[in-house]
């Protein structure tokens, strides 16, 4: 029987590992990718605790979860393809058009 | 004790190769390393008894988001951005900023940490209970629903905007 802890220790070391990757990368595709990485961690911190309490709605939850993570993918990549029409680069710091 | 050592097993793969994701320089392999972490977590999924959840996530992240991200490494890729400096001039800050958020979940976990006990066995019932996926089932077409819905609304306006960003401009919006 693995220790619930455990498991709040294993996702809170992909969460900052997406953190890091969003933060240190230049590469858009690796930001929508790390982000999906913090979105995982919150499924497991979800679902242990749906499992620690004997409740299912937990589980349910992270399903809502895996919905948003799936709109936020094709919108996310619908922009990065929008992007690369007019601008023809994946690199964040070259897409400044609206920063002051 | 099968239980203890595939969770071990699983979560280390996972952690590899979400580092290895954030690190390497060519897109396609971090896509590919993606693959390894989200199949090691539907692998910690089974672990904690979600059967269910675990096929969903091998079925709509691995089969699904993944291939869109593929595709649209297909679609653009430049090799030009393999060979340009991969990570922020600011890394220095990111790397404090996730310093903090560690120490703050290390904080956390270990104060709460003797909250965390599990309670004593339950009595097993002599009722034998349902399955993950009718119980997942049963709670979000009941309890759920509205919640449901919403997120089928959710997916709905996801498809039209990325059809609608993605689309090719028309002669009369020019």
């Amino acid at each position: 029987m693995v220790p619930t802890s455990h498991y709040l220790v294993l996702s809170a070391a992909l969460f900052t590992i997406g953190v890091i990757g969003v933060l240190t990368r230049r590469n858009i595709m690796i930001i929508l990718m790390s982000i999906e990485l913090m979105m995982n961690a919150v499924n497991i911190n979800l679902i242990a605790f749906s499992d620690r309490l004997q409740q299912v709605t937990g589980q349910v939850f992270a399903i809502f979860v895996i919905t948003v993570a799936a709109a936020e993918a094709a919108v996310g990549l619908g922009i990065v393809i929008a992007m690369f029409k007019n601008k023809e680069t994946m690199n964040i710091n070259e897409i400044d058009l609206m920063k002051w | 004790m099968l239980e203890t050592v595939l969770f071990y097993v699983f979560a280390t793969i996972a952690v590899v190769s979400a580092i290895f994701v954030i690190s390497r320089p060519n897109v396609v392999h971090s896509a590919m390393f993606l693959a390894a972490t989200l199949l090691a977590v539907a692998g910690i999924f089974l672990t904690l008894h979600a059967e269910f959840l675990a096929g969903v996530q091998v079925i709509v992240y691995v089969g699904g988001i993944l291939v869109l991200f593929v595709f649209v490494i297909m679609l653009i890729a430049v090799n030009r951005s393999q060979s340009e400096r991969q990570f922020n001039r600011q890394w220095t800050l990111a790397i404090v900023t996730a310093t903090i958020l560690s120490v703050e979940f290390a904080y956390v976990i270990f104060k709460g940490q003797d909250s965390l006990v599990l309670p004593p066995k339950v009595v097993t019932p002599a009722i034998p209970v349902a399955g993950n996926s009718q119980l997942v089932g049963t709670a979000l077409y009941t309890t759920y629903l509205l919640p449901f819905e919403i997120a089928s609304i959710l997916l709905l306006v996801a498809m039209v905007g990325a059809v609608v960003l993605a689309k090719k401009k028309t002669a009369s919006e020019d």
